[in-house]
């Protein structure tokens, strides 16, 4: 178990490298130079290109890409080209903030969609699973911004009861969050209807009722853990919607987090700073899904079983 | 007696026509049971019918010229859906906006689809080092979040419809890679693919005339169930600011322009949004029916 840990662990390191690779990559067919962006447009060209030496942009890529690996080794991601501070330094101060929010926003997801999805399916074609599944489908197919301005006009403008900028209070948490989780309450509650409606046709339970089983029992001890494995992986992909959700709740709620931070730098070209912000927000999703693989080996003995075989 | 059939090309024909019908009809008869399935339907016909005929009724001008007079107007008859902050009729604006959403869905998905397809089935078909090289690659493209992969492509190459679209071609590119490739590696694995390995048939003839047809149930699927989440993501952009520019009546620019209003006015933020969500339900609805009378697996 330790061993598998350690090597999905090990396995991340390319992963890295890679991501890295290819926001460097993109990032680098920007037009334009920093020096260009730091001093202006009305910079003598010397001045340019002299900065432009000094922050190795006169390097091949691939140099400056070996230099930023060994950089972030030592936990530098580099300046920011607009305010000079260290980009670590901004995203750090950020992070908590937009990890927060994502985690939030999974957690009242998971609380508010899985007990609906199984409802719903252990109710399959009542009215209640009908309005379940029309209302998710609706919230499917609405962006996690409008659902934020729509919740904003109500609860804020007309209704008054509730902050919308900023996140200075628990009550200011609330739209943030609930714009965030729309979507994956949403995907959590049709795929844990899905799994649960497959799980209660399996034999195992068809066994359990002909023993006579009381239907809680069956439903909470039998088939409830089966069903839920596949949901835990939803959970664990909708982690990273929730990271791009947040660029855009982030912006609606006025909130100082890193997708509010990555969208300036967008706009101010300041490479730097995007290319360290989204390293951090991958990174931050890699994790995840590695603790997804890890809890799926913890919760699942199948999977056990089949590593502790192999070493 | 005038049905007879006289000769092996018209026997062809009658049995290609039957084939055709029936796979047609066997489809027809389970998606017009699924009521869902059938309400997206028509819902999508009216805004495409929308989009194509709107333009011609509504003009151009009506969506884009200024009349400070007739500012943040609530719905009424002269205005369907009231008027924006520069006097701009909002029903007019999102009729001719719904090209655009449309259009960037379909060539997002398609193109997506299509290089995904390419990769997915050179991937799975042949493995080996190919496909290695090509899982190593989507497995790092994967790990960013799509959102976050479209946000970085337009800030490096700026914004407007065509970066977009390039955006989005790349970001979801990876995903249909992985979920076509999984179905080309079972379908490779089956007896009469090899039995036509076995009796020469050269590779790309396997591919295009046994391997793609039978994993083209996936592919549809996969196409569909994306096309929604494509035009919400693409109208996110735009409200960011980083898709499509004001003053084109895009709908998730026209967002972005009515956000200072929207203490005055509800309609403002209120008929774009609902524009979004009513394709984007419409195109998840379809989806839904597409996936159930394809892919009977994943019946619910």
């Amino acid at each position: 178990m330790i061993r598998y840990i350690t090597r999905r662990t090990i396995s991340l390191i390319p992963i890295l490298l890679g991501i890295i690779f290819i926001i460097m990559g993109i990032m680098s067919l920007t037009p334009g130079s920093p020096g260009l962006v730091i001093l202006g447009p009305d910079a003598p060209p010397e001045a340019v290109e002299e900065l432009n030496a000094e922050l190795g942009y006169d390097q091949p890529f691939l140099s400056r890409y070996v230099t930023y690996i060994g950089n972030l080794v030592k936990g530098d991601l580099g300046d920011s080209y607009r305010t000079g501070r260290p980009v670590w330094y901004e995203v750090s101060r950020r992070l908590p903030t937009s990890v927060t929010l994502a985690i939030l926003g999974v957690g009242v997801a998971m609380v508010i969609g899985i007990p609906l999805g199984i409802l719903s399916a252990v109710k399959q074609y009542s009215p209640a699973d009908v309005l379940l599944t029309s209302l998710a489908m609706v919230l499917n197919s609405m962006p996690t911004f409008w659902f934020g301005l729509m919740a904003i006009i109500l609860f804020s403008l007309r209704l008054g009861i509730l902050p919308s900028t900023g996140l200075s209070s628990p009550a200011h948490y609330v739209l943030p969050v609930a714009a965030l989780a729309s979507y994956t309450i949403a995907g959590l509650l049709r795929l844990s209807r899905t799994t649960m409606l497959e799980t209660i046709r399996q034999d195992y339970v068809r066994t359990a009722r002909a023993k006579g089983q009381k239907e809680k029992i069956v439903i909470f001890k039998h088939a409830l853990g089966n069903a839920l494995l596949p949901v835990v992986t939803y959970a664990g992909m909708a982690f990273g919607k929730m990271v791009g959700g947040v660029v855009a709740v982030e912006t609606v709620f006025s909130i100082d987090g890193v997708g509010n931070m990555v969208l300036t730098a967008i706009r101010n070209k300041d490479v730097m700073l995007v290319t360290g912000g989204i390293v951090c927000l991958a990174s931050i999703y890699m994790i995840i899904l590695l603790l997804v693989d890890v809890l799926y080996a913890v919760i699942d003995p199948r999977v056990r079983e089949k590593y502790r075989n192999q070493y | 007696m005038s049905n007879r059939i006289t000769s092996q090309g018209q026997a062809n024909k009658v049995i290609w026509a039957y084939k055709k019908k029936s796979v047609f009809w066997d489809f027809w008869k389970q998606i017009k049971h699924n009521k869902a399935a059938m309400f997206g339907m028509i819902l999508i016909t009216i805004i495409v019918l929308m989009a194509i005929l709107g333009p011609v009724v509504i003009p151009y001008e009506k969506a884009i010229v200024q009349d400070s007079a007739q500012r943040l107007q609530s719905p009424s008859l002269a205005h369907w859906f009231g008027t924006d902050n520069y006097g701009r009729d909002i029903f007019a604006r999102i009729v001719h906006g719904a090209k655009y959403s449309l259009m960037i869905g379909v060539v997002a998905v398609a193109v997506g689809i299509s290089l995904g397809c390419i990769l997915g089935t050179v991937s799975g078909y042949f493995g080996g080092v190919i496909d290695n090289a090509i899982m190593r690659v989507t497995d790092c493209i994967v790990c960013i979040p799509s959102t976050l992969l479209a946000l970085t492509i337009v800030a490096a190459l700026g914004g407007g419809l065509g970066k977009v679209l390039i955006a989005l071609i790349i970001a979801n590119i990876p995903v249909y890679t992985r979920v076509i490739r999984s179905t080309i590696l079972n379908v490779t694995e089956s007896d009469y693919i090899q039995a036509a390995k076995a009796s020469g048939t050269p590779d790309w003839l396997i591919i295009i005339k046994h391997v793609l047809p039978n994993a083209i149930g996936v592919i549809i699927v996969q196409a569909s169930m994306t096309f929604g989440d494509v035009i919400i993501t693409a109208s996110t952009m735009s409200f960011l600011g980083l898709g499509i520019q004001p003053p084109t009546p895009e709908w998730g620019s026209m967002l972005a322009e009515g956000r200072g209003f929207m203490l005055y006015s509800t309609s403002i933020m209120l008929f774009p949004g609902l524009a979004i969500v009513l394709t984007a339900l419409a195109l998840n609805l379809m989806g839904d029916g597409l996936r159930d009378a394809l892919d009977p697996r994943l019946r619910n």
